[in-house]
């Protein structure tokens, strides 16, 4: 790889010894995909994956003192991924003992340091930073040096920013020194898609499900979809940018996609076109059929398979404010139809803290809170993260949280009849 | 015995047997759990993944695709060479990911005395040919010796 003058200095030691392990960790990570050079990080702010305080990352926060300690500290502030506790949500008392004593122990610790750090306020606790509400949203071709996988690919997708799926502690190096190796997805070639994804549906398809079936089948790739629009439009207006968040977090979580074209709808695809397609494609059709057949191929992890829910999640990722509203209506009409007056499965629907602030502000707020749904801004998945969960049964619409936990994923209507209408 | 050429991502020899994937491994959904509660074999959390559900992964030769998954999944591996649960070297068919060359590096480079060799772009014949329980060495010219 060629450096700068500055960069081969850093790597020198000239600012220190830790800075120049920083900068050598970025050099063979670029190394190994054949990167050249380094790109300058230009977006205005980070984005963290690493949010909880566990106790078996011990290595990561010794990790993150020797940067504190040799001030290898970012000039870009950040935000993080959601918090992994939040008294809101249902738990009971082994469950409370298990996440204070012995999981998230270190919480408060790790939250000191990234303050020290420079986290961007001191709620900037979410996994959908991008949000308006929230503030931390790239432009189109900026360069991040950001972690969260379903955050990486709605930048990269969406809003046509230019990320490699990096991993946590990556993420922060990067920005330490203000550089990023440049391959993959930083690079046009690396945007090309080798993979056409024909959506052939007679329904609106579930952005989860075909975000699951198309991560398993492409795992790295670079997709582009063809049909999507026919359902979802062609302006990312609210709606359609709530699907896509949902939709890519699946492909993700289930494959390992970091960025995705919507043929009529996402900003390089709207530009190019089937220009971005690379000439020896591979086809993938998805029909209703092939949908169901993905779903049901998902195991049941719960010990008691015929069990009745005992909590809902819905938010993995965040929902936005479009979603909170959307589903405040949606658990209205549900209940109404059903003759009840609050949900029958204690449901908590997620979103970041300033996006619930902004929902607070609204009617809807109380209208939701009437249903008997709990709003948080808790991670799912970390509240999800222990051995007492096996036996409790969770339901979801999130194809991440159930490929991460014992979560039983089922479909927006199915989840709808079940929290205002009961059932298994 | 067969032998297969790769390339090497960090560097360190080897001789272990071989637990294998056909499938992407999910590094945070495989490691996270024998990670938290103490489990010093590191069996694989991931129910997704029926070749390794349930098998110990520390000391052992992973033979895989790819990893997949949260981007937490670098940090993770690089937890497990610190706990010393790491398998005994990653053997992977294809090119590397992101994820796993993160995890694999930031060891390299961060921990003193732990050793994880990666070998990368090893192709689908070597993940057809090794099978559990197989002897796997590495040599450190990415040379990898499976019988």
């Amino acid at each position: 790889m060629k450096l700068t003058k500055e960069q081969q200095a850093i790597l020198d030691g000239a600012q220190g010894e830790t800075l120049a392990k920083v900068m050598k960790t970025l050099v063979m990570f670029g190394e190994a995909f054949g990167a050249e050079k380094m790109v300058p990080v230009t977006s205005e702010y980070n984005h963290l994956v690493t949010s909880f305080g566990l106790k078996l990352l011990g290595p990561v926060y010794e990790l993150m003192d020797k940067l504190l300690e040799a001030g290898a500290v970012s000039k870009q502030k950040f935000s993080v991924d959601p918090r992994p506790l939040d008294p809101n949500v249902p738990a009971n008392f082994l469950q409370k003992l298990i996440f204070n004593k012995f999981m998230y122990s270190k919480q408060d610790f790790y939250e000191g340091q990234l303050n020290k750090l420079g986290l961007m306020e001191k709620d900037a606790f979410t996994c959908t930073c991008y949000m308006d509400e929230v503030g931390n949203v790239p432009k189109k071709g900026e360069v991040l040096s950001w972690a969260e996988s379903s955050a990486v690919v709605y930048a990269n997708s969406v809003l046509g920013a230019r990320c490699n799926r990096n991993s946590g502690i990556m993420d922060i190096m990067g920005s330490v020194v203000g550089y990023v190796p440049y391959f993959g997805l930083l690079t046009d070639e690396g945007r090309k898609a080798t993979w056409i994804i024909k959506v052939e549906t007679k329904k609106k398809p579930e952005a989860q499900l075909l975000g699951s079936a198309i991560g398993m089948k492409v795992m790295e790739d670079v997709p582009y979809i063809v049909g999507l629009d026919k359902w979802i439009g062609t302006e990312l207006n609210d709606a359609a940018r709530t699907y896509l968040k949902d939709f890519g977090a699946a492909t993700a979580s289930n494959g390992a996609v970091g960025l995705y074209h919507v043929e009529n709808l996402t900003p390089e695809a709207k530009e190019c076109g089937k220009d971005l397609i690379v000439p020896d494609a591979k086809v993938y059709i998805i029909d209703d059929a092939e949908l169901e057949r993905v779903k049901n191929n998902y195991p049941v992890m719960w010990k008691n398979k015929d069990a009745t829910p005992k909590l809902c999640f819905m938010g993995c990722p965040h929902m936005s404010l479009e979603q909170l509203k959307t589903w405040t209506e949606r658990v209205e009409a549900g209940l109404k139809e059903a003759g009840n007056s609050k949900v029958v499965i204690p449901t908590v629907f997620t979103a970041a803290p300033k996006v619930l602030e902004e929902f607070n502000k609204t009617e809807y707020a109380a209208r939701l809170e009437k249903t008997g749904v709990i709003t948080s801004y808790i991670c799912p998945l970390m509240y999800m993260n222990n051995p007492l969960c096996k036996s409790m049964p969770v339901i979801t619409s999130s194809n991440k949280l159930r490929t991460y936990t014992t979560a039983r994923y089922y479909t927006d209507n199915e989840i709808l009849a079940q929290i205002t209408k009961g059932g298994k | 015995m067969k032998e297969f050429k790769g390339r090497v991502v960090t560097p360190g020899r080897a001789v272990a047997e071989a637990v294998v994937s056909h499938e992407g491994f999910n590094t945070l959904a495989s490691l996270q759990s024998p990670l938290q509660f103490g489990d010093k074999t590191a069996k694989c959390g991931d129910q997704n993944n029926p070749d390794l559900y349930g098998k110990p992964l520390a000391g052992k030769a992973l033979c895989l695709p790819q990893t997949i998954g949260s981007t937490t999944g670098g940090l993770v591996l690089y937890c497990a060479c610190a706990m010393e649960r790491q398998p005994a070297c990653m053997l992977f068919a294809n090119h590397i990911d992101s994820l796993a060359a993160a995890g694999a590096i930031l060891a390299d480079v961060w921990l003193d005395n732990v050793s994880m060799p990666v070998v990368d772009c090893l192709g689908d014949e070597f993940l057809d040919y090794v099978k559990d329980g197989m002897k796997i060495t590495i040599k450190e010219d990415g040379v990898v010796v499976v019988e």
